[in-house]
């Protein structure tokens, strides 16, 4: 629900190169309507967005072929980060790290806590396409993991655009059970939750989009107030 | 900048981040596997993306292996370019390019450990070297690997993941590092000008 209505936020490379001097430490692109549309993002920026930055990042967003993956990877990302085409065809996570290597790919994960457990939803960019995948998400996370992947990125489902905090819970859950970077999406509303997610759910890294796009809060703010908080990280 | 530099194309995907850092350095780079062209260039990257036992394959396909041991300026290797630096890689048990003493061994993931060990870490310096100049102690460096080398005498530079490993690693005219220096903000850009320009 939370992803209804998109706003735009600006041009991409000014806001590439904002956080990138407010001192973000990596930046990822999504195009979440890629996928239920049946397309692929259009890849000419990935070039410019390159040239600018000095810090890692990731596109997400229809990559459904080792070709995609090329072609993203060539122009200058550091990863490829694939969601609902690889709950269509898990075998293209182990063909990607098997071309690529782990450390290019990242499985995002949509994940709704549903009857007291929690289920991956794919198609979640389109409202009207989004469907539980069948799915649960412990297991979903173990067996990418079996595949290869290097990085996980779990959106909460139930947390995101809303401000209220990490799901910290679904997250400890799913940390115990994940040997890779765990990246925690969905939900970030204050500097405080931040510092949570990562004393709490020791996940390796926080996600978040509206609060920075908004301004809410700042970039470096928040790294100075996470050092008080004995977060490590770097300044 | 002066200098001409060449970047040894092992074939990898992902080679545009490294350029894209030289050229905001003012450098343009060649990428090449043309001996004579690298043989020309006043210095040397040899970059890394993959698995260790198919870089050192194309290596050896452009017939690479022991004209890069002979080279006699300086060479930067970045990250698994590094590492085929060293003796060997327990990754596929590759056999390296045995120019630097030692053995890439795998990180063993542990709670608030995992592997790959991706993200930002601390980088002590354990001596004095150009490739450093201008950079504070513990610098943040942007790390991707899944392994690493052990602390050896060669070591100038190292980081904590559960223990020590090496981080730069310096022997004659070889530097390498774990880090990848394109990805590593101000600092990164200040170790990559530091090779262009402060490293003979």
């Amino acid at each position: 629900m939370q992803f209804r209505n998109h706003e735009v936020v600006g041009d991409i490379l000014d806001l590439a190169e904002r956080y990138r001097d407010e001192g973000a430490d990596e930046l990822v692109f999504y195009d979440i309507t890629a996928s239920p549309d049946g397309r692929t993002v259009d890849r000419e920026w990935i070039n410019r967005v390159a040239e600018i930055l000095d810090i890692p990042f990731c596109v997400a967003g229809g990559i459904r072929t080792l070709k995609d993956a090329e072609e993203i990877l060539n122009f200058g990302a550091d990863k490829i980060s694939v969601n609902s085409p690889a709950l269509a065809n898990p075998g293209l996570i182990n063909e990607l790290v098997r071309r690529f290597g782990s450390q290019c790919v990242v499985i995002g994960i949509d994940s709704r806590e549903e009857d007291d457990s929690y289920r991956v939803y794919q198609y979640t960019g389109d409202p009207d396409k989004t469907k539980h995948s069948g799915r649960i998400t412990a297991d979903w996370v173990k067996e990418v993991q079996e595949r290869g992947a290097g990085e996980i990125v779990l959106n909460c489902m139930n947390q995101d655009g809303v401000r209220n905090g990490y799901d910290l819970k679904q997250l400890s859950e799913i940390r115990a059970v994940c040997d890779v970077p765990l990246i925690a999406s969905g939900g970030a509303g204050e500097m405080q939750h931040f510092a949570d997610v990562f004393t709490v759910a020791c996940a390796d890294g926080g996600l978040a989009a509206s609060v920075f796009h908004k301004a809410i809060i700042e970039i470096g703010d928040l790294k100075r107030f996470l050092k008080t908080q004995n977060v490590e990280i770097r300044i | 900048m002066s200098g001409s530099l060449a970047i040894i194309d092992g074939g990898g995907a992902n080679i545009a981040s490294l350029t894209f850092a030289l050229q905001r350095l003012g450098v343009t780079a060649q990428l090449t596997t043309d001996k004579s062209a690298i043989a020309r260039a006043d210095k040397v990257i040899l970059p890394g993306v993959g698995a260790a036992a198919d870089a050192m394959t194309r290596l050896q396909h452009a017939d690479l292996c022991q004209f890069i041991r002979d080279l006699k300026q300086p060479v930067l290797g970045i990250c698994l370019g590094m590492q085929l630096m060293f003796d060997t890689s327990e990754e596929d048990d590759a056999t390296c390019l045995g120019i630097i003493p030692g053995k890439a061994t795998r990180f063993t993931p542990a709670p608030n450990r995992p592997v790959p060990h991706m993200g930002w870490n601390k980088v002590q310096q354990k001596s004095a070297s150009p490739i450093f100049a201008g950079i504070e102690d513990n610098p943040y460096f942007y790390f991707v690997h899944s392994f690493a080398l052990p602390i050896s005498e060669d070591t100038i530079g190292s980081t904590d993941y559960g223990s020590e490993f090496t981080a730069v690693a310096e022997s004659n005219n070889f530097v390498a590092a774990q880090f990848h220096p394109e990805r590593s903000g101000a600092v990164g850009a200040r170790f990559l000008k530091n090779f262009i320009s402060n490293y003979n």
